[in-house]
């Protein structure tokens, strides 16, 4: 059975259909990208998927029980959920141990100690161990990225949504971030991901999509989508790409 | 959450991989290849032992800083003294000025008076300790109040509406009242109902009145701070699942509190003050008392006592705001500890 799926969904900001009728299954352990260009609604289409926003039309389940009920709670759905932002992540007032610690204690009624030390043994396998009692404006920007994927990952989640967690960061320090990501999906998490990073959607995904206009036009696996993809349009975006990246 | 369940435990390592090779790609090299991959970028990530202390070089300051380092300070004495030197002249030059008009021996003697000084200080003091004291203990129910109404005017679910436009209401009509009104419409208009339980002593309605009015502007300053907070904030705190309420408690509040201190605490230098206007209901405070004085002696110094007691009170009070505030653009620019 799949963990995700998302069926049919339509998105409407003030007449404008942001999502067309979008469809997408996601299985355990399976890492979806989803690229296309800006503004086709890559993270509209996340944001839907962890309930911050609601949808006009359509349906998305989790673990097979539908989520975009009226009735569903919402926070239930989330505390299942984990999701890690392009920026302003991390809570500038906390230090990066109460970031990470806050989710399990408050929400899910972790014992403080209990938190702390899988904090620690998370900040520990990333290489973040001598953070701990720094505040996020004291990390480098890659250094807030990975604290803020940790944060999204210590509450233990079925899926975690990651919306272009590198684009707001230099080159250098994209690596680190993907480092994390990669580590992750070995571990067996289930991820979709909004990425403008074709190389690394294509070293990591096992499925690629492709969005545009708030249809998802295509999607199978990488090797397939970015060396022979069947949808014209999908051609030529992987070809803009190129192009800029020779620029 | 038990370990075991850990979301990137090697412990669902095997199933990771039962499910990649499920997969049509030719699961086996490619699992290979992410190892091999992320083995190559664990570099980057892994903490780089800081200091290697054979290796590091050890930092003595040079000579060069040294000096450096002499100039500046001479530099910051120096620019001490200049300030002082001219601060002294425009002193001088002032005093000089006022002292050399024609009203001043008249304007000495009513205003300037030490027999008049030291007749009224010790009833002035004990007025204002009652000042002080409605100014504390207004202060208490202010915050709660203008924070109580800032938070449910942040109350976004339809139920809540009868309450949110009850506390614009009320905002918008005690911030339109002058404090003086509000305090003669409490003071004399409360008594007059004469209702059971209500309140009849003066000082407990003056501080009713002081509490309507400030808790209206606070609430609004304190409203500002909340709006403050960069809504990814929020959007953050409630993809933990946080509650509408607990992110306001845990991640919303702690920061629009912060960016609110300085405002607030200058509502309350103006608060101290207008804790005097109570004193048209009867209570014998500061400004009540130097009125007596003044009105038994024709002399107007006890009014100076007066007002040199609150300002006794409040430049510290506008010191501290100016020290919050630098200190907050410091941290805002990158520098010092947070
Ligand atoms: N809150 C909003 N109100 C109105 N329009 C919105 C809102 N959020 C997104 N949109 C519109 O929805 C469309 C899709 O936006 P979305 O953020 O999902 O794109 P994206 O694929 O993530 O782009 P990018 O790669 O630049 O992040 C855009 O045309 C955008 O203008
Ligand atoms: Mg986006």
């Amino acid at each position: 059975m799949s963990l995700l799926k998302v069926e049919g969904v339509w998105k409407h900001y003030h007449g404008l259909s942001v999502l067309r009728g979008i469809d997408l299954e996601v299985a355990p352990h399976e890492v979806v990208c989803l690229i296309g260009a800006s503004g086709s609604g890559k993270s509209t289409l996340l944001r839907c998927v962890n309930l911050l926003e609601t949808i006009d039309d359509g349906a998305i389940y989790l673990d097979g029980a539908e989520i975009t009920d009226v009735r569903t709670d919402a926070d239930d759905v989330r505390r299942r959920i984990g999701m890690v932002f392009q920026a302003y992540n991390l809570f500038p007032h906390m230090t990066v141990l109460d970031n990470i610690t806050l989710a399990p204690r408050k929400v899910h009624g972790v014992r403080a100690e209990e938190a702390e030390a899988r904090a620690r043994e998370l900040l520990e396998r990333f290489g973040l161990a001598d953070k701990a009692g720094e505040y996020p404006d004291r990390l480098s920007g890659g250094q807030q990225q990975r604290v803020a994927v940790i944060r999204a990952v210590a509450t233990n989640p079925r899926l975690l949504l990651l919306d272009e967690v590198t684009s707001a960061l230099d080159p250098t320090l994209v690596t680190e971030v993907l480092g994390v990501i990669r580590e992750l999906k070995e571990a067996g998490m289930t991820m979709i991901l909004a990425t403008h990073e074709m190389g690394f959607a294509r070293d990591i995904a096992d499925t690629v999509c492709f969005l545009e206009g708030g249809v998802l036009l295509e999607s199978g696996p990488p090797e397939q989508i970015f060396s022979d993809p069947e949808h014209p349009r999908t051609r030529a975006f992987l070809q803009r790409v190129l192009e800029a990246r020779r620029m | 959450m038990t370990d075991g369940e850990a979301a990137a435990s090697p412990a669902e390592n095997p199933e990771a991989a039962e499910s990649s090779a499920g997969n049509p790609q030719a699961a086996g090299s490619r699992a290979g290849n992410l190892r091999a991959a992320s083995a190559g970028t664990s570099q980057p990530t892994g903490a780089v032992p800081v200091g290697n202390p054979g290796k590091s070089p050890v930092w003595v300051k040079s000579e060069r800083q040294r000096r450096r380092e002499a100039e500046l300070r001479a530099r910051g004495r120096r620019s001490t003294s200049v300030a002082t030197a001219s601060t002294i002249v425009a002193l001088v030059a002032l005093v000089a000025g006022i002292t050399a008009s024609p009203g001043w021996p008249r304007v000495r003697e009513t205003f300037f008076s030490p027999k008049a000084f030291v007749e009224a200080l010790p009833d002035v003091l004990s007025g204002f300790l009652l000042n002080i004291k409605i100014f504390l203990i207004a202060e208490v129910f202010i915050l709660a109040v203008g924070l109580l109404v800032a938070l449910v005017r942040s109350l976004r679910a339809p139920v809540f509406f009868p309450l949110r436009a009850l506390a614009v209401l009320y905002t918008d009509l005690f911030r339109g009242i002058p404090t003086i009104l509000l305090i003669y419409l409490v003071g004399f208009g409360v008594p007059a109902l004469r209702l059971q339980g209500t309140p009849s002593d003066p000082v407990t309605l003056g501080i009713i009145a002081l509490v309507l009015s400030y808790g209206a502007y606070v609430a609004e300053v304190f409203r500002a701070g909340i709006e403050s907070v960069h809504p990814s904030q929020r959007a953050a705190a409630r993809s933990l699942a946080l509650t509408h309420g607990q992110t306001m408690r845990y991640v919303v509040l702690p920061q629009a509190v912060r960016n609110v201190i300085p405002p607030l605490l200058n509502d309350f230098v103006s608060l101290q003050k207008d804790s005097s206007l109570v004193s048209v209901l009867g209570p014998l405070e500061a400004v009540r008392q130097a009125q007596i004085h003044v009105a038994s002696s024709f002399n107007y110094t006890p009014y100076l006592v007066a007002a040199l007691l609150f300002i006794l009170l409040t430049v510290p009070m506008a010191r501290f705001t100016d020290h919050l505030s630098a200190r907050a653009r410091r941290r805002q620019t990158g520098g010092g500890t947070a």
